[in-house]
């Protein structure tokens, strides 16, 4: 009888226990410390690299700054780490940065093998490659017994692998720890092709001497889907950087944006009062205050805006939106309802 | 310094005052502590890992590797990585090794020289390499390389079946056919007779005091047998030659850019040092020992190789075991310019792929602490060798 | 030295008589002359070309950069001067920085001088006081801003890193080296097996080791700060090769003087800190300052970890696709050899004085 008591208290803690858990260690650790510390890439045009003053810019960077403005209301209450490629997974299992938003790709070996919990995608991209226009190369296929400058500790080393492999072509590639070095060998006729993200591709491409020397091959040998990633041990920490980029993509689909965000307050549209807190308190039930996506989009924008400023038509990248336009414009980027 | 010797009123001092029992605390609590951090690294390695162990070894590396002195393929394990990288790594050292001595025994010697033009370059040259950081000079050598050297399709052919350029150096390949094992074996025995000349000549030279010139006969001792077995076997030595094709010479055998460039930074580098080492050891050598062997009628040529060199070696290896030690480790920085050394490949990209941080940074650990213990030793060989028997 | 000419009185100055005697004095020799100079043609000519003549002075972006037959592009380093010094650090806070560099100067420069009195008071100080208010100075606190860690770098960072080492180093070193000679077996035999260990791996694994590893394994809950672990890394890394230089310094202290010192009745630490060590450590002090100088090169390696030092962040700079230009890169080594090079060589110049005073005082 006794033993039933227990274990049904027991059952019953189990079962109640997501409702009744606190608030994320990581998000208390965040609030603790009043700063949020992003992982970011060491330079990469576009995505997180230090202008001449010092202050971060990129895509990767400013949805550390939403998530921040989510999180505090202030978009300015952040730190930025710079990691290489290599090192980033083990530094963010250490606990080195709270999340890290470092043009990462999720796959399935890194999701479930080394602990970490990816939030989504913030940009759909493809492996692929980039000649000098002289060799008159237009198609990747052509690339038999070519050099290809890469960089290690990333998956375009394994995915270059398989497709060289697949189409049995020969190859010889030549790994390098760091960005910079790897434009400078290729610049310098190390190697015939370069080959990375193509958002990478474009940013290393303005780079070069001349920029129209060089050419993007069609080909996309793989599937990157880029996105911030958290540590798995914290599950709420995880809902709190999912949906905050969610927030972001849902609020261009709803026309909301960092000018009009304060008016739309007042929008009749249930799904615009839920999204920015009006109705329901969704923000609370993660541990955040109920204006937490009006926070986010005033500081930094939706996600569009975000877009555009740093890799698409206002930044000197100008990269199509192609995938990463919104579902309803043939595009792949879609965010579950606030509901 | 033994207890006995320092306190012989022993028996007065109060225990705690005692050196030999101070000795003994400060021992056990040394060990306590060194067993606690031990105990500590363990815990963790058991919760953080789990059962993971070395089984990642056997799983396949799915990546390419630019240099491979043993076979290797995308479908190799990660054990076969760690082969290869290691191997990358020896043959840097061993090269850089090579180069760093020589260039650095003509620095030293050059800096004291008494022509004022080359002992001021000589100068200059440690100076100016000593004083920066190693990193940078591999950036600038391996850019500069790249930048000297030109494409593919420009090569610069010095000699027949030789090109030169930015993708690295390329040579025919020799191709041993099974006999050539037999032509291995007779140079093999050659050495082996030049080694038993050279005793048999200064055993001679002890006895009567007769000199023989070894050089000569040494030398057809080593050369000769070899090229008899190979003309008996038909030599069996055939090469593959380099070929222009698309985009790369294929065939033949490459020297990639990467190991030049990291050849050369590294021996250039350390050469300042052991230019040092040596400047200072001829330098040590007392000039009332040249004055001697003059007198004693020796030649310049002879006082040289029979008093200053090897009085000056004793002080000039110890000195040269660290900085063989130094370049060894010091390879580790290939890292930065692509070339695949151990920690470029195994602690870099596997460590990545895998996730097996702790493991792959304690094997590689391991074999840097194994090869520094073997140098160390070897040179530990030599140096017991040459060093004045005291009497 | 042997082979140098000795110096002797000369009455008047003939400059063929000159060259004869020290280039051509023999064809051996006057062949040397020639292969040397042509060396110096070969590579002054080119480097003067590309660093000052054909070098571009002034631009705004890599458009100054790139025209044909261009040279080094001075502009990405002027451009950039204060982010190579101080990273990011907060641009109304940089007289901090200033600040705590001008009281190393200081303090080094009144070490370094001869005849300014009070040199042990300095020394302590230095090693003591000063180490806390630099700290105070950087970090923030006390009524300063509050500057993270994150946002040092450049040469401010290249310096912190460089300055803790050899401080950190230097004591720990010596506790090594006497731990190394000690009686007590298992004192000895943790000092050797210390020493040889870090002696043994590459720095850059275990750069890797203390910023990815070590917090693997801390506390839950404990965050050791990125910096100071790669500091600690970079201490105990050199502590070792300090510990066998001091140790060579006690090897050269004649035996009498410790068993003079305990004849005195001096006890272990008064024998050592009083007799043994001073003796030691002056005449370990030309090793010493090299061991400073291989601190100084090294810290180039933490850009590998990801850290912005003086290195990492002109390397980051030379991406930026505002000022990426086939020469920017080669620039930015150009200036941060020379950095290094003026302190790596002052430091040399200094350990070199220390010997021939040293070795003065020696002979008599």
């Amino acid at each position: 009888m006794r033993i039933r008591v227990a274990a049904l208290a027991f059952l019953a803690a189990i079962l109640t226990q997501p409702a009744f858990a606190g608030p994320s260690p990581t998000l208390q650790k965040v609030l603790k410390n009043g700063y949020l510390r992003c992982g970011v890439s060491e330079g990469l045009q576009g995505f997180s690299t230090p202008d001449a003053k010092g202050r971060w810019t990129g895509l990767d960077v400013d949805f550390c700054r939403a998530l921040a403005a989510a999180i505090f209301g202030d978009a300015q209450k952040v730190r930025f780490t710079p990691a290489s490629a290599k090192v980033r997974f083990t530094a963010l299992q250490s606990g080195e940065y709270d999340v890290l938003s470092r043009n990462t790709t999720w796959t399935m070996s890194r999701d479930v093998q080394l602990g970490l919990e990816f939030a989504g995608t913030i940009y759909y991209d493809g492996q692929g490659f980039m000649v000098p226009k002289k060799l008159n190369i237009k198609s990747a296929k052509q690339l038999n017994g070519a050099n290809i400058c890469t960089n290690t500790g990333t998956t375009t080393e394994l995915n270059l692998a398989d497709y060289f492999r697949s189409n049995k072509l020969k190859y010889t590639v030549i790994a390098f720890e760091r960005e910079p070095e790897v434009v400078a060998a290729y610049d310098s006729g190390r190697c015939d092709a370069i080959t990375t993200d193509q958002s990478g591709l474009y940013a290393e491409r303005l780079t070069l001497k001349n920029p129209a020397d060089h050419v993007i091959l069609p080909e996309i040998i793989s599937k990157e889907p880029l996105g911030p990633a958290v540590n798995q041990s914290d599950p709420q920490w995880g809902d709190i950087v999912r949906w905050t980029l969610f927030a972001l993509i849902n609020a261009e689909e709803l026309g909301v944006t960092s000018k009009n965000v304060d008016q739309m307050l007042k929008s009749p549209n249930p799904e615009i009062r839920r999204l920015l807190g009006v109705e329901g308190s969704f923000g609370q039930s993660m541990g955040l205050s109920n204006d937490w996506a009006v926070r986010a989009i005033k500081q930094v924008g939706n996600y569009g805006e975000i877009f555009e400023r740093n890799v698409g038509q206002g930044s000197p990248l100008k990269i199509q939106r192609g995938l990463n336009a919104l579902w309803k414009h043939g595009g792949l980027q879609y965010a579950p309802p606030v509901r | 310094m033994t207890d006995a010797a320092v306190s012989p009123g022993s028996a007065k001092t109060p225990w705690w005052r005692s050196r030999r029992v101070r000795g003994l605390i400060v021992q056990a609590v040394l060990l306590a502590a060194i067993a606690f951090a031990l105990a500590g690294l363990v815990r963790h390695v058991m919760s953080e890992q789990g059962a993971s162990g070395f089984s990642f070894l056997n799983t396949t590396a799915g990546f390419d590797i630019i240099q491979h002195l043993v076979p290797y393929s995308e479908t190799s394990t990660y054990g076969r990585v760690l082969l290869v990288g290691l191997l990358n790594t020896l043959l840097v050292a061993v090269l850089g090794i090579v180069f760093a001595t020589i260039l650095g025994f003509a620095i030293g010697i050059g800096q004291l020289s008494s022509n004022w033009l080359v002992a001021k370059l000589c100068v200059s040259y440690v100076e100016l390499l000593r004083n920066v950081p190693l990193l940078l000079q591999i950036f600038f050598w391996y850019f500069a390389v790249l930048r000297a050297l030109p494409g593919p399709r420009e090569s610069f052919n010095p000699i027949a079946d030789v090109f030169i350029n930015n993708r690295g150096v390329y040579v025919p390949r020799p191709e041993a056919a099974p006999e050539f094992v037999w032509v291995g074996a007779a140079f093999l025995v050659g050495v082996v007779g030049a080694f038993w000349l050279r005793g048999w000549a200064r055993d001679r030279r002890e006895l009567t005091g007769q000199r023989f010139n070894t050089l000569p006969a040494a030398s057809a001792l080593v050369v000769l047998p070899p090229l008899l077995v190979g003309a008996l076997t038909g030599f069996p030595l055939s090469f593959s030659f380099p070929e222009l094709e698309g985009f790369n010479f294929v065939g033949g055998l490459v020297i990639i850019p990467e190991l030049i460039a990291l050849v050369v930074a590294l021996s250039a580098y350390t050469a300042t040092y052991i230019a040092e080492a040596v400047r200072a050891g001829i330098s040590g050598v007392a000039g009332g020992q040249r004055e001697a062997a003059l007198a004693l009628g020796l030649t310049r040529g002879q006082m040289l190789r029979l008093v200053v060199v090897p009085q000056a070696m004793r002080q000039i290896v110890p000195p040269l075991t660290s900085q063989y030690l130094n370049l060894t480790k010091n390879s580790s920085l290939a890292v930065a310019i692509a070339y695949p050394d151990l920690v470029s490949i195994f602690a870099g990209t596997t460590l990545n792929q895998s996730g097996h941080e702790v493991e792959v940074i304690a094997i590689t650990m391991g074999v840097y602490l194994s090869l520094s213990l073997i140098t160390s030793a070897l040179m530990n060989w030599y140096n017991a060798r040459i060093a004045l028997t005291e009497r | 030295m042997a082979m140098f000419p000795e110096a002797r009185p000369v009455e008047r100055f003939r400059p063929l008589e000159w060259l004869r005697e020290n280039l051509f004095s023999s064809p051996l020799n006057g062949a040397l002359t020639i292969v040397a100079l042509v060396i110096i043609y070969w590579l002054v000519v080119p480097t003067v070309q590309w660093a000052i003549v054909n070098a571009v002075w002034t631009g705004g972006s890599r458009e100054a950069c790139l025209g044909e037959g261009a040279g080094a592009c001075w502009p990405f380093i002027t451009n950039r001067i204060g982010l190579i010094l101080y990273g990011f650090y907060d641009d109304g806070e940089r007289w901090r920085p200033i600040l705590t560099f001008a009281l190393l100067v200081a303090g080094i420069l009144w070490l370094t001088l001869p005849r300014l009195p009070r040199k042990m008071l300095v020394a302590v100080l230095m090693v003591t006081i000063y180490p806390v208010v630099a700290y105070c100075l950087l970090t923030g606190g006390l009524g300063l801003g509050v500057v993270p860690t994150s946002r040092w770098g450049g040469l401010l960072l290249t310096m912190v890193v460089a300055v803790t080492g050899i401080l950190l180093s230097l004591p720990l070193g010596i506790l090594l080296a006497l731990g190394r000679r000690s009686d007590l077996p298992v004192v000895r035999i943790a000092s050797v097996i210390f020493i040889e260990f870090w002696r043994g791996v590459p720095l850059v694994t275990v750069l890797f080791m203390a910023s990815y590893m070590l917090p693997l394994f801390a506390p839950q809950g404990v965050t050791v700060d990125k910096l100071l672990r790669a500091l600690i890394a970079v201490a105990l890394f050199n502590s070792a090769y300090m510990a066998e230089v001091v140790r060579g310094g006690l090897q050269a202290v004649a035996k009498g003087q410790q068993e003079a010192a305990t004849a005195l009745g001096l006890g272990y630490w008064q024998s050592n800190t009083l007799i043994i060590l001073p003796q030691a450590l002056r005449l370990a002090i030309p090793n010493i300052v090299s061991t400073f100088i291989g601190i100084f090169k090294d810290t180039t390696l933490v850009s590998i970890i990801g850290f912005f030092d003086l290195l990492g962040i002109i390397q980051s700079g030379t991406s930026d696709s505002h000022w990426a230009s086939p020469s920017t890169a080669f620039t930015g080594y150009l200036f941060a050899a020379a950095v290094f090079w003026v302190f790596c060589f002052s430091m040399s110049r200094y350990s070199r004085h220390m010997e021939r005073v040293l070795n003065a005082g020696e002979r008599r």
